[in-house]
């Protein structure tokens, strides 16, 4: 009989179909709100309609009296228990920030916070109840556009004095790492080139598809709660520390959570008042929330001003980058808040080997929801500035714009490479990733049809964009993100367990929600141990069994977190080469591991690892002093952050009779080191291009002038669908990193922050003979044809206005400064 | 009709043939079908993902045709035949533990990430591939476009919905 087997030679590179699909794809799933436990009670939220206001009277005697309402509590009733919601991220000593209420008390500072929660016996009542809660306001004025309330002009926290959170500021030449910006700018003044612009990135809503959904079971010696959430260690410390339980008395789990981006990377007053509940009640409670509660109060993303001014010599070689940001808080500090806009402080540079470099970032406070991690968090902020600016250089200097880049990235060979903010790029291979992109392209061939289009004035005209991006992910290294002051480190946590009939469990700190931990820890210690895939157990997203863990966001998942599974199975199979050695009377050192089998150097003796793994189980015979135990943990804290890169290629056509734009090609080499599954990381890819795109074409969160959201539904947040969308061409190049044992890089960020510069860059792109060099995001087909419209002269390159127009007091994006004549950007 | 004891609101029965089997409770004209399969029924394959009938995650099978949940009460359900997620292999006639098709092209293809949406992706490419058995990629682009997915960017449910015609052709259903 012929064994036919057709597994892989290593797991690791194979396109493994998901073991996580087997329950999702039947509806066997375990959202949250998928609970029902005895008794539960169900709670609905009472949400301010005011931007900004005080409470003068909350009167719930009518909702009290409602069928099947348990209880109502107001902040008033919780003023004293509920604590204050935290920031783990104070970015400066001197950083301001308002108490954070769950349930507000006197005052509310943006539209759908929470003033009161009814408690009843079914989600219908609770919600009828709801609208029984007379709730009186005393509006007041509101902080709502972003340059306003930095000037000042309004106060989000009154008696904050200030809506100034913090200044925070880099410095190359301050910190050592580079040279002065200002002599650079001045040197380019005389005779270089100096390119000032101002961008708006808009605010933007994560959008995840599971509302989010709390539930709390006060009734055993713990108090659990379920979250959709993707940090449940964070919601265990922070239940903790915001209402004084013991942290041991605490156990959080995150069922199956369907999908975050970020958004669920918090800790938020939904799960708090959740568990004040189910305390007041003593009951099971569950919580959740209606896609328009989840627009308007789960944290929104993105939203700043970029002022930036970019020097280099005639030629294009760059001189020195200056950044100065506005970023808008919302109302209040979330659990990193602050810190987003620092995430891209070291991401201006990008690939490129500029001498000098400076970042200053105002945060300020808005009365509007608060604003925390989206999808790549800071660094799409800066991509997009950067990469922006590279085409107007390019421009300037009247060369390709991947001519331009290639004059000032950082050659393969100079890798590792030191950049000007200090950090130490492992690796990456800029010229063979853009190689790669303009073949699949055919980026000599659109070029050509482009220049058709324009000789003969084709009303569609083309338009090419670029991105060459790169990022700092894999959220880790405890020191460095302690010398940003944020709170926690950035280790991960894990644990192998080695189970008497040879299955192994893998215990992973990090809370997967659509990334496909399960598939990928599985692939990785199949190689490692020698085991069947199907033989690896992931576990994961409950404090009580993967008690240690810092959570998935940034990337950071495979770099760190499975970087400690390799860590933990290779203390396995240490000890187990202790116990194969006693077992094949021969000293450890002659001990050869490979494919789940310890052999004697030399010799054809063999333990397979199942048969260690059972001596060690029965310790029987083992050598003398040896704990009868082969299950390990290991803790990994990286000394460096994940440089992923790549080059991103789009093509749009716009026309400019009416403004509609169309993707026509789109291609992603990403360069993402070693490839644990290549289905997988496709997956990852067209995901966050698609969101990227959507930043640059069709999202954005809009208020009106009361403070509303008035992109409040998933018919105004205008999310992409599949008709949106064209087939992508995506491939990798790989320069395997050095710093981890696989050489993997993070995946999950890449296409987010790379995708949105390219697409707006190949719509410039477009136009740009008409005199445009500037479309503020989204890209609707109004403001593409007013910009197309508002274009005066030509927009090519060396206008006298192009290098001036900040200091005239015209920056591209503001529509209030009354000279946007800067290609009619609004 | 029935009232509820504590609340006075009229109950109304509703019978419905759900994944083949007869179901029947008793319900308050404005309970939503998807509460209704979710909550009464304890079918909670289907998500519930905007209750405002856009994002198509709560679709089901009505008569074969594909119903967002959220936009139809239970009592207008009565008396109709209702698929869900949890029948789909079953309505293919996939023996018992097996997949039907749609399901095993969703597995291959990553289509799905964190899967929330991915009932109502499979509910819909179910019926429309009844009456569309061989589309070209932009056909299957188009037919998904009811449904948000905010993972997947829809490249590999495009080539799901492509690959599930091709096996729905190879079982001969």
């Amino acid at each position: 009989m012929t064994v036919v087997d057709d597994r892989p030679a290593t797991e690791v590179g194979s396109p493994r179909r998901r073991k996580e699909d087997a329950r999702l794809i039947v509806g066997r799933t375990r959202w949250t709100d998928n609970l029902t436990l005895p008794g539960m009670l169900h709670l609905a939220m009472v949400r301010s309609p005011y931007a900004h206001a005080r409470i003068t009277s909350v009167d719930a005697d009518a909702a009290r009296q409602a069928p099947n309402v348990v209880a109502v509590l107001t902040g008033e009733d919780v003023k004293d228990i509920q604590g204050g919601l935290p920031c783990a991220w104070p970015i400066t000593p001197d950083q301001k920030a308002p108490t954070h209420p769950s349930i507000a008390v006197d005052r509310v500072a943006f539209a759908g916070e929470i003033v009161a929660v009814v408690i009843a016996r079914s989600p219908g009542e609770a919600r009828d109840a709801a609208e029984l809660v007379d709730v009186e306001y005393d509006e007041l004025p509101a902080a709502l556009e972003l340059k306003a309330a930095a000037a000042d002009q309004t106060l989000a926290h009154p008696d904050l004095g200030t809506n100034t959170s913090a200044v925070w500021t880099f410095d190359s030449g301050a910190a050592g790492t580079g040279g002065d910006v200002e002599a650079a700018i001045s040197a380019a003044r005389d005779g270089g080139i100096v390119i000032e612009r101002e961008y708006r990135q808009q605010r933007l809503i994560p959008a995840f598809m599971e509302p989010r959904s709390f539930v709390c079971d006060p009734t055993g010696e713990q108090l659990t709660i379920w979250s959709s959430t993707q940090v449940p260690h964070f919601v265990r410390i922070f239940t903790a520390a915001v209402l004084g339980i013991p942290e041991s008395k605490i156990r959080v789990i995150a069922p199956d959570v369907g999908g975050g981006f970020g958004g669920k990377l918090q800790f938020t007053p939904e799960e708090v008042i959740t568990v004040l509940a189910a305390r007041h009640t003593g009951k099971p409670c569950k919580y959740t929330e209606t896609r328009s509660e989840s627009l308007v109060s789960a944290h929104h993303g993105r939203d700043q001003w970029q002022k930036l001014t970019l020097a280099a010599t005639a030629d294009g070689h760059v001189t020195g980058l200056k950044v100065e940001l506005l970023a808008d808080m919302g109302a209040y500090l979330g659990l990193v808040t602050p810190g987003v806009p620092i995430l891209g402080a070291f991401m201006f540079n990008a690939i490129y080997t500029f001498p000098a470099y400076h970042f200053t970032c105002r945060n300020v406070f808005t009365n509007k929801t608060w604003t925390d991690a989206y999808r790549g968090a800071g660094r799409p902020e800066a991509t997009y500035a950067i990469e922006r600016l590279m085409d107007e250089l390019a421009v300037e200097v009247g060369v390709d714009p991947l001519e331009i880049r290639e004059r000032n990235w950082i050659r393969h060979e100079q890798f590792p490479f030191t950049s000007v903010c200090g950090l130490e790029y492992d690796s990456g291979n800029y010229e063979a990733a853009t190689a790669r992109a303009k073949e699949l392209f055919g980026y000599d061939d659109l070029r050509a049809e482009q220049a058709r289009r324009r000789a003969s004035n084709d009303p569609v005209q083309l338009g090419i964009g670029v991105s060459t991006f790169t990022e700092m992910c894999g959220l880790a290294p405890s020191r460095v993100l302690g010398s940003l002051s944020y709170a926690a480190g950035g280790w991960e946590a894990a644990s192998v367990r080695m189970l008497p009939t040879g299955k192994v469990e893998v215990v992973t700190g990090t809370s997967p929600h659509g990334q496909g931990h399960e598939t990928a820890w599985s692939q990785i210690v199949a190689d490692r141990l020698g085991v069947p895939f199907e033989d690896v157990e992931v576990l994961h997203g409950d404090t009580q069994v993967a008690h240690k863990g810092l959570d998935t966001y940034g990337s950071r998942s495979l770099v760190v977190g499975a970087e400690a599974v390799i860590r933990a199975a290779d203390k396995v199979i240490e000890k187990a080469r202790v116990v194969a050695a006693h077992l094949l009377e021969a000293s450890v050192e002659d001990i050869d591991f490979a494919n789940g089998s310890f052999t004697v150097r030399g010799t054809d003796s063999a333990q397979a690892m199942a048969e260690v793994v059972w001596a060690a189980f029965s310790a029987h015979n083992l050598p003398d002093g040896f704990e009868p135990n082969l299950d390990s943990e290991a803790t990994f804290d990286p000394v460096s952050f994940s440089f992923p890169h790549g080059t991103h290629l789009c093509a749009m056509e716009v026309d400019t009779e009416t403004g509609q734009t169309t993707m026509r090609k789109y291609v992603a080499v990403d360069d993402i080191g070693t490839i644990v599954n290549p289905l997988i990381v496709h997956g990852q890819v067209h995901g966050g291009i698609v969101q990227g795109v959507a930043q640059a074409l069709w999202e954005e969160a809009v208020y009106d002038d009361a403070g509303t959201l008035v992109s409040g539904s998933l018919v105004d947040y205008t999310i992409p669908s599949s008709a949106d969308t064209i087939s992508l061409t995506v491939d990798q190049t790989t320069s395997p990193s050095t710093t981890n044992t696989l050489g993997t890089k993070g995946v999950g960020e890449a296409g987010a922050i790379a995708s949105t510069p390219a697409v707006v860059n190949a719509i410039v792109d477009a136009v740009r003979h008409l005199g445009v060099n500037d479309i503020r995001m989204p890209c609707t087909p109004e403001r593409v044809w007013t910009a197309i419209r508002g274009a005066s002269g030509s927009g090519g390159p060396s206008t006298a206005a192009a290098a001036s127009h900040l200091g005239a007091g015209a920056p591209n994006h503001d529509p209030d400064s009354g000279a946007a004549t800067q290609g009619g950007a609004q | 009709m029935t009232t509820h004891p504590a609340t006075g609101e009229a109950l109304h029965t509703v019978s419905v043939v759900v994944n083949g089997g007869l179901r029947t409770a008793q319900v308050p004209a404005r309970r939503l079908l998807s509460d209704f399969l979710r909550h009464d029924l304890g079918l909670t394959g289907t998500h519930v993902g905007c209750e405002h009938g856009v994002c198509g995650a709560c679709t089901v099978l009505v008569d074969g045709a594909p119903m967002r949940s959220c936009l139809m009460f239970a009592v207008s359900a009565e008396g109709h035949e209702i698929t869900t997620v949890e029948g789909l292999a079953a309505r293919s006639g996939a023996a018992e533990g097996d997949l039907g098709p749609v399901q095993q092209a969703f597995i291959d293809s990553h289509g799905l990430q964190c899967g929330f949406c991915t009932p109502g992706f499979l509910t819909t490419v179910t019926a429309y591939l009844e009456s569309n058995p061989d589309p070209t990629p932009d056909e299957a682009r188009e037919a998904i476009s009811g449904n948000l997915c905010r993972c997947t960017g829809y490249q590999n449910i495009v080539t799901a919905v492509c690959r599930a015609a091709e096996l729905i052709e190879e079982r001969g259903i």
